[in-house]
């Protein structure tokens, strides 16, 4: 992944944000606020909304009070189009192809298939592009996932688990996407248990979020 | 637009793959032709006066039946959650599908109309107005269809209660295709059928894209 060429620059605020599952309010006022160029660390034990608080970020779950903003320096912004969500399900087609199932979600998020190429040397599955999805393992499924977000260039990552089912060098490899997305300018929302594996210098900061009683 | 196109022609590989799927409908639709003069009996002036009617109950009851597969794919694997990032709306993400749907579905019946029509002992003429309002008519049906599957995509064993949801929606679809076919004084019914394919097909992207939405919430 070469550094190219800067990203639209997004700011992430959220504030009073309440989002409620079922019966249990899950988050209770939060705020927080996350620029261009920085990473989000949402940790906490299983169950304490994570993935509810990625998805209301996502515009999936309807929040029960407060807002979300996402701001930037164009006319557009806070379009939905300009985030990535990496959930649990990879939304990988088994009976197509690698390339196949990245070529749809090119022309389907209004990506490039210029970027194919390069996104599945970094995902590390060049050698795998005429396979179909269905014969890859999880972890290579995750990798599959992961160059989703390559070949349509967004400012805004939401990741639920990133390194989930990858191997040690795939930790490797989703810690150079973040460090290149960020140098670029983009802006990271993870939940994770594991440490990621960024270089220094990096912007980050943790949000840990407790099971309400 | 490219991604308009990207979702008709994977839905259409996809199934093109899968095979079976579409293989089976038609075969169902062929297969009450089949059975039909079994128990009606061998009058051909008989069969040929209720042809019709029995080409359309087994097309509706054929779409129905691949309903459940317009959304519950996507929604499994997670690709119906990352349509509401995509370059273009939900709706004509809809709109995609559901057109894919009518190729699938739909088409494969009107190609394989000409089998009833022998089984049934049609004539040329009734045969050929059959696959007419057919042609006008489906796009109801699969619109309708989207609408039900998009309000049950959410229940994991909700099979069978899009079909019955939507069955008192298709009742005048069905009522305007067979009226359709009678020779004589079917010119409203086939302008109805036409108008309420049309409206039905407008409009229906946009309620099953507000039940995708809720689904997820």
């Amino acid at each position: 992944m070469s550094p190219s060429h800067a990203l639209p620059q997004r700011r992430l605020k959220v504030s009073g944000l309440c989002c409620r599952r079922g019966e249990r309010l899950l988050i209770d006022q939060l705020d927080f606020e996350v620029a261009a160029g920085e990473i989000l660390l949402l940790r906490g034990p299983n169950g304490a909304g994570k993935t509810t608080l990625l998805l209301a970020l996502a515009g999936v779950v309807r929040p029960e009070a407060g807002s979300i903003a996402l701001t930037g320096g164009e006319a557009d912004a806070g379009s939905m189009s300009d985030l990535h969500l990496l959930g649990h399900r990879a939304a990988v087609k088994p009976r197509l192809t690698v390339a196949e199932n990245l070529r749809f979600w090119a022309d389907m998020n209004g990506g490039e298939r210029a970027l194919i190429e390069p996104a599945l040397v970094a995902a590390g599955l060049a050698h795998a592009e005429a396979l179909e999805a269905g014969h890859l393992s999880a972890g290579q499924t995750r990798r599959l996932a992961l160059a989703r977000l390559l070949v349509a260039e967004r400012p805004v990552w939401l990741l639920d688990e990133p390194t989930a089912a990858l191997d040690s060098d795939g930790e490797l490899l989703v810690g150079r996407l973040l460090d290149a997305h960020l140098l670029r300018g983009g802006l990271v929302v993870a939940a994770t248990h594991h440490d990621l594996a960024l270089r220094p210098p990096v912007r980050l900061r943790t949000l840990t979020l407790g099971v309400p009683a | 637009m490219r991604a308009f196109t990207a979702l008709i022609a994977r839905d259409l590989r996809l199934s093109l793959r899968i095979g079976g799927e579409a293989l089976t409908l038609v075969l169902f639709f062929v297969m009450i032709g089949v059975i039909v003069p079994f128990a009606i009996g061998p009058d051909k002036g008989q069969l040929a006066r209720l042809a019709p009617g029995i080409v359309w109950i087994a097309a509706f009851l054929s779409m129905l039946l691949g309903l459940d597969r317009l959304f519950r794919n996507d929604d499994d694997d997670g690709s119906l959650l990352l349509f509401r990032h995509a370059a273009i709306p939900l709706e004509a993400i809809v709109a995609a599908k559901t057109i894919a749907h009518w190729l699938l579905t739909a088409l494969p019946l009107l190609v394989a109309t000409p089998v009833l029509a022998i089984l049934l002992a049609m004539d040329f003429e009734s045969w050929w107005r059959t696959t007419f309002s057919l042609l006008l008519g489906t796009p109801a049906l699969v619109a309708f269809g989207a609408l039900g599957a998009a309000v049950t995509v959410s229940l994991r064993r909700g099979g069978l209660i899009a079909p019955v949801l939507i069955l008192p929606l298709c009742v005048p679809v069905l009522i305007f295709g067979v009226g359709a076919i009678s020779g004589g004084s079917s010119g409203p019914a086939l302008l109805f059928l036409a108008a309420i394919s049309l409206v039905v097909s407008t409009f229906a992207p946009f309620a099953a894209a507000l039940a995708l939405r809720v689904a997820g919430d």
